[in-house]
């Protein structure tokens, strides 16, 4: 697993206090994780802040799994 | 009872009277204060005259640049944390509504309404992740009786309840608490120079029969960004003498 990957989850792990076995790259934040909306602005605001990355709405809107965050931070970090 | 030791707060408006009443009653608790307003000699005075390990941070509310540096300058100059936001910061520019300018409206809506949602929007961020936050936007009573003359201070004075009970719904669970605290007419520089006749008709509307002072306004304040006020959310606390029951 790429360490990106791993921190992606270790964030979402701690933030949704969910077990990190559910913690899957195609976990959906709201419907497998029990996130909500609120969850998700701070979960991105947490990825801005751990990779040193800006995610504007129009991307985050479109980050709904676990896969996704992960693809967007490998793509916008260099 | 409504110890706010270890707590920080910014407040807007903080030189004027109503502004220091409150900042005066939250350092009392024993908050740790960031004073704003937009004459930094000012408020320097002032947080001379409070001692203590207040701050002054200077800021422009009707610009939104000055406003959107405001809640990361408060937050850092007071060491990391923002537990308690009171935007506290109005203008007037009365007049009636077939007189009234465009830039009348909108000076008093920009200051008035616009900085303190860019205030709690960016007061959020911290408080989120504290688990932890209160805001606490002055009102006046005027938002809810409305007041010949001032069509503009009316609408961002009600504009600040309606904003409150929506952040309140976002927010509340994050611990954070959004209320609004009305004034009535308290007494003030403003106050003190009506002629008498204006005076005693004023005082004939409002039954405890005198003016409210600045210590009801803190008191209140106080309150509600107490821990003890923590399950009080979306409210409008109404200060008024009994002036307007609504």
């Amino acid at each position: 697993m790429s360490d990106t990957a791993e921190r992606v989850k270790k964030i979402v792990v701690e933030h949704l206090g969910v077990e990190p076995a559910k913690v899957t790259e195609n976990a959906v934040f709201i419907d497998d994780l029990g996130a909500d909306s609120l969850d998700i602005v701070e979960l991105v605001m947490a990825f801005e802040e751990e990779f040193g990355v800006e995610i504007p709405d129009d991307a985050a809107e479109k980050i709904t799994t676990v896969k996704d965050a992960i693809t967007y931070i490998d793509e916008h970090t260099a | 009872m409504f110890d706010l030791t270890g707590m920080t707060a910014l407040v807007t408006g903080a030189s004027g009277g109503i502004g220091s009443a409150i900042a005066r009653s939250l350092a009392a608790q024993g908050a740790r204060l960031a004073l704003s307003g937009s004459n930094l000699d000012k408020l320097n005075a002032f947080r001379g005259e409070l001692g203590g390990e207040h701050v002054a941070v200077a800021a422009n509310l009707a610009d939104p640049a000055s406003v959107d540096g405001l809640v990361p300058a408060a937050v850092e100059a007071l060491g990391g944390r923002l537990d308690i936001l009171v935007n506290n910061a109005g203008v007037t520019r009365d007049n009636l509504a077939m007189r009234m300018k465009d830039e009348e409206w909108s000076q008093v809506l920009s200051v008035n309404l616009e900085a303190a949602f860019r205030l709690v929007r960016a007061a959020a961020k911290p408080m989120m992740k504290q688990r932890f936050g209160r805001v606490i936007s002055i009102t006046s009573v005027v938002g809810q009786t409305g007041n010949p003359g001032q069509a503009n201070y009316a609408a961002s004075k009600a504009g600040l309840v309606g904003m409150s009970k929506a952040l309140a719904q976002e927010l509340a669970s994050r611990n954070i608490t959004v209320n609004c605290v009305a004034p009535g007419f308290i007494r003030s520089a403003m106050t003190d120079v009506l002629p008498e006749a204006q005076k005693s008709a004023l005082l004939t509307k409002i039954p405890a029969g005198d003016l409210g002072t600045g210590e009801d306004i803190g008191a209140a304040v106080v309150y509600l960004a107490s821990r003890e006020a923590g399950y009080v959310t979306g409210q409008t606390l109404h200060v008024n003498g009994g002036m307007a029951m609504i």
